[in-house]
């Protein structure tokens, strides 16, 4: 008799288990949000233009698989700010300064692209570790007003994304080298300086996403095992308790902020590295005084992510998923902005993870586990008619 | 032994309430009923459901099963607005209130009297001023609640219940935050209260004030009901052992011990408050020797905080000298002050003492993750983490729903102290600073804290207690050091003096030339 049971008990689907686990209800809640959003983004499209509403919306959802390479090409950027401002997040600081950090990794990349005579091989790895730097700088200073005088990270990094947009526009026009003038955009970098292609046709998904995706990984090791990642985290959730534990809170913020920065910054050099699916050509800069939406479009990320480094990898490779998508539905005559405001309307949603998480697991609980409960008292009845 | 007293009138029926959380039951089929204008007391360890019990009455939390009735009426309260639409307020242990704002903005918060969308803030004042009077609760309507003292922003509580004309009050542990002289007081207001009309539920373990102003009693023992008694027909003995479900000793068994060398000295210390940038400790000398415990008594903001924040690193004392075992640590990091043999048990435990979103087994390594024995090249060994945490679970009994992985902020009170004084005291220390350790906390927990600290002394350690509570400072101390506006005015022994003389001192009303006795023993 104990026998059957404990092999009973083995056997049990245990519903419990799977909606305690905190990861799976975060998915999960995500997966929520997200469809809610694709719902509200098919309203949008039935109000703009409701003859074609059902295939542009398909072309949205599902085009993307059409053009996987180029899915994981432009997720590539934003995965690097998302997982930028995720990893300040962790720390409690909100690093909306991540665009200026793109743009200055951006230009440290573009400068040894075109400036430093390197060996072929090496090239394009100096250039992204320059992008990694000229990103780190621009991080560090929020990190260090932050961290000494109190100032609040958000202000100074706002600023210095202007500070860093403008910088760069002004350092580009004046490099003869870099810019061509008729053209308002900077010349061609050789095809040697670029990231080697992943070889997908028509496509310039190339060796940045794959960096991308195990620099993620790397992340999620740092924030879960180490010393570092257990400071980190501890400051973020408890500021007074860290310093109560003796740990360099200072310190931390300065490093965080750098990594943060460094990671924004080694974004911007994989766009601007990547290599064109165009023969001779390649990713150019101009310099129109914009300020890089990647940047923003990783705070989009991250949050959809939760912060969490693996779930900030999914979160990129969602929208820009949805992205590539919105591109083809203007074959069926949706305007730009149309389309822009229904991937706006789904990441918008999709933000909403977590608000989803609580309510939608208390639902499952609710009914889901009430269910379970009572299978259970059935099969144990059944056994007790069996002995 | 479970005796219900069951006659006359009540205004609200709690019956058969269960309430079941993932591994607990909270509630475990339990039935109150308050009479009106009665004080009735709902005793119990923590964790033993009172809060529970009270939130479903406020509508904060569904009961899976049993039903709850006003004046006979079956009700639903499915959340604080519903409950305040039935009079039934409440006055939480950490206080919802907005810190920015004025205490008469908070009265009103939620329930302002506008015209055409403009507040009338006049007459809400008239009616505020009113309650004030009539009911003996001082308060500045205008002041910003972050600048008022505790016992105020209880008071502001009240009046917000007052103002949306409450029947039923809710106290959540009232008096764990005030000092003796405020307890008294509110324990006036709420008999003044009852004798009103208004019917009060009075959460609390102090058994003194169940025994002072109670008619009835309610004992919670883990989730289940005890039983329900009259107040005057039973003993602080009897209660204590319903609570508790075995004999309570209340006082300290302690043996004779002599100190041994200075493990502790401060010396003419100075603290500017980071608050208001007043000198808060003035010229404030004292050793504290092996196998002493040595308890700084005061009331609450006499600078006993900044003198404690001074020596953890907390707070950069202006001038003098803290020297532990030998060493100036007045400039060290806190890190060093630990690793020379520094254990801080922190008056805030959940500003300072634990990261409530981190599990039990991560904040038990708080003070020692960096050590050899929990990394190996800045990875955490989370094995052994895990083993050193269930070692100090088993030690120090530190009960939660999922052992080292419960996230700290679902547990008990009670046990989130018992996590702090079991990595505080398993870490290597000479001194043991403790702040407050009792506070909020019930009867069978202040018995095991009292235990760990003798037991500190009695190994050796040198021990300096911070407490407001006049029995524990009594109790415990082998040495009292009295403080009163930022200075020490006397240090007394235990022994030889009595509570009042005790109170004369806290109160400044006496003071003795200590700073000599300082200087003379500095040589």
């Amino acid at each position: 008799m104990q026998e059957r049971n404990s092999l009973l008990n083995k056997t049990k689907f245990n519903l419990k288990d799977i909606t305690d686990n905190s990861v799976f209800s975060s998915f999960l809640s995500a997966l929520l949000a997200i469809f809610l959003g694709l719902i509200f983004g098919f309203i949008v499209m039935l109000v703009a233009a409701p003859a074609n509403a059902l295939t542009g919306f398909r072309l949205i959802v599902l085009g993307g698989f059409r053009r996987i390479g180029d899915v994981f090409y432009f997720a590539t950027p934003i995965l690097m700010t998302g997982l930028s401002v995720g990893f300040a997040f962790k720390m409690g600081l909100f690093n909306i300064g991540a665009s200026g950090q793109y743009t200055m990794g951006m230009f440290f990349a573009l400068y040894v692209g075109f400036m430093w005579d390197l060996p072929d091989s090496i090239h394009w790895i100096v250039a992204c570790i320059a992008g990694f730097i000229g990103g780190m700088l621009w991080g560090i200073i929020p990190g260090l007003f932050k961290a000494l005088l109190n100032v609040n990270e958000v202000i100074t990094s706002i600023m210095f994304n202007y500070i860093g947009m403008y910088l760069v526009d002004m350092l580009i026009q004046g490099n003869s080298v870099m810019y061509v003038s008729d053209k308002t955009r900077t010349r061609y970098l050789p095809a040697e300086v670029q990231i080697p292609s992943l070889g997908i046709p028509n496509s310039n998904v190339n060796l940045g996403i794959i960096l991308a995706i195990i620099i993620g990984i790397i992340l999620y090791i740092v924030l879960q095992k180490t010393i570092f990642g257990y400071e980190l985290k501890a400051t973020g959730y408890n500021r007074f308790a860290s310093e109560y534990a003796g740990m360099k809170g200072k310190r931390n913020i300065i490093i965080t902020m750098a990594i943060a920065g460094g990671l924004s910054g080694l974004g911007g050099a994989f766009a601007i590295l990547a290599p064109s699916a165009i023969a001779g050509s390649s990713m150019t800069y101009e310099p129109i005084n914009i300020i890089a939406a990647n940047g923003f479009n990783g705070i989009a990320v991250a949050l959809l992510g939760n912060a969490h480094p693996i779930g900030t990898i999914f979160s990129a490779v969602f929208i820009s998923h949805i992205q590539r998508g919105g591109t083809l539905a203007s074959l069926v005559g949706y305007k730009p902005e149309i389309i822009d405001v229904v991937i706006a309307v789904i990441i918008y949603f999709s933000a909403f993870s977590m608000i989803m998480n609580s309510a939608f697991i208390g639902f499952i609980k609710r009914y889901f586990g009430k269910g379970k409960k009572d299978f259970d008292d059935n099969m144990d009845n059944e056994i007790k008619e069996a002995e | 032994m479970v005796k219900v007293v069951d006659m006359g009138d009540y205004i609200i029926e709690m019956l058969n309430i269960t309430k079941k959380f993932p591994g607990v039951v909270a509630n475990d089929n339990i039935t109150l009923k308050l009479k009106r204008g009665e004080i009735h007391a709902l005793l119990g360890e923590n964790g033993a459901g009172k809060s529970t019990l009270m939130s479903v009455l406020f509508g904060l939390y569904q009961p899976d099963s049993g039903e709850i009735r006003k004046n006979g009426q079956v009700v639903k309260i499915n959340n604080p607005n519903d409950a305040n639409a039935l009079g039934i307020g409440m006055v939480h242990q950490h206080f919802k209130l907005v810190e920015i704002f004025t205490v008469l903005e908070n009265i009103i918060l939620g329930v302002e009297p506008s015209k055409m969308g403009f507040i009338q803030k006049n007459e809400a004042r008239k009616k505020v001023m009113e309650l004030s009077e009539k009911y003996g609760l001082r308060v500045d309507p205008d002041a910003y609640i972050e600048d008022i003292t505790v016992g105020m922003q209880q008071r502001v509580e009240i009046l917000k219940m007052l103002y949306r004309d409450n029947e039923i009050l809710i106290f959540d542990e009232p008096t764990a935050v005030l000092t003796p002289q405020e307890i008294r007081e509110l324990l006036q207001i709420m008999k003044g209260f009852a004798r009103e009309g208004k019917s009060i539920l009075f959460i609390t373990h102090k058994l003194n004030e169940i025994m002072e102003v109670a008619d009835r009693c309610t004992v919670l023992r883990k989730g289940k009901l005890i039983g329900t008694v009259n107040v005057k027909d039973t003993t602080k003995e009897e209660l204590s052992r319903m609570m508790v479900g075995r004999d309570i000793s209340f006082s300290v068994n302690k043996k004779e011990k002599k100190p041994g060398k200075v493990v502790l000295s401060v010396r003419n210390l100075n603290v500017v408050s980071k608050i208001h940038g007043k000198n808060v400790v003035k010229n404030v000398s004292f050793d504290v020797r092996a196998g002493e415990i040595v308890c700084i008594a005061g009331i609450d903001g006499n600078g006993q905080t900044e003198i404690v924040n001074a020596i953890t690193g907390l707070e950069k004392p202006t001038s003098g000298k803290i020297m532990l075992n030998g060493h100036d640590i007045t400039r060290a990091s806190i890190r060093e002050r630990s690793i020379r043999g520094m254990s801080h048990i922190p008056e805030d435990r959940h500003k300072h003492g634990l990261v409530l979103d981190y599990k039990l087994e991560e904040n038990l390594v708080l003070q020692r993750y960096w050590q050899p024995e929990f990394q190996n090249r800045g990875f955490i060994k989370f094995d052994s983490v895990r083993k050193y945490a269930e070692k100090l679970i088993e030690k120090f009994d530190i009960r939660s729903g999922q052992g080292p992985v419960t996230i700290v902020r679902s547990m008990s009170g009670g046990n989130q102290q018992k996590a702090i004084i079991a990595r505080e005291i398993d870490k290597d220390h000479d001194l043991l600073i403790a702040v407050q350790p009792t506070r909020g906390l019930d009867i069978g927990a202040i018995e095991y804290v009292h235990k760990q600290l003798v037991e500190r002394r009695d190994a050796g350690k040198a021990v300096l207690l911070v407490s407001l509570e006049l029995d524990e400072v009594m109790d415990i101390s082998d040495r009292i050091l009295v403080i009163y506006g930022g200075e020490i005015v006397g240090e007394l022994n235990p022994k030889t003096t009595t509570m009042e003389e005790l109170g004369l001192y806290m109160s400044g009303a006496k003071r003795d030339v200590v700073k000599e006795i300082n200087d003379a023993g500095e040589e």
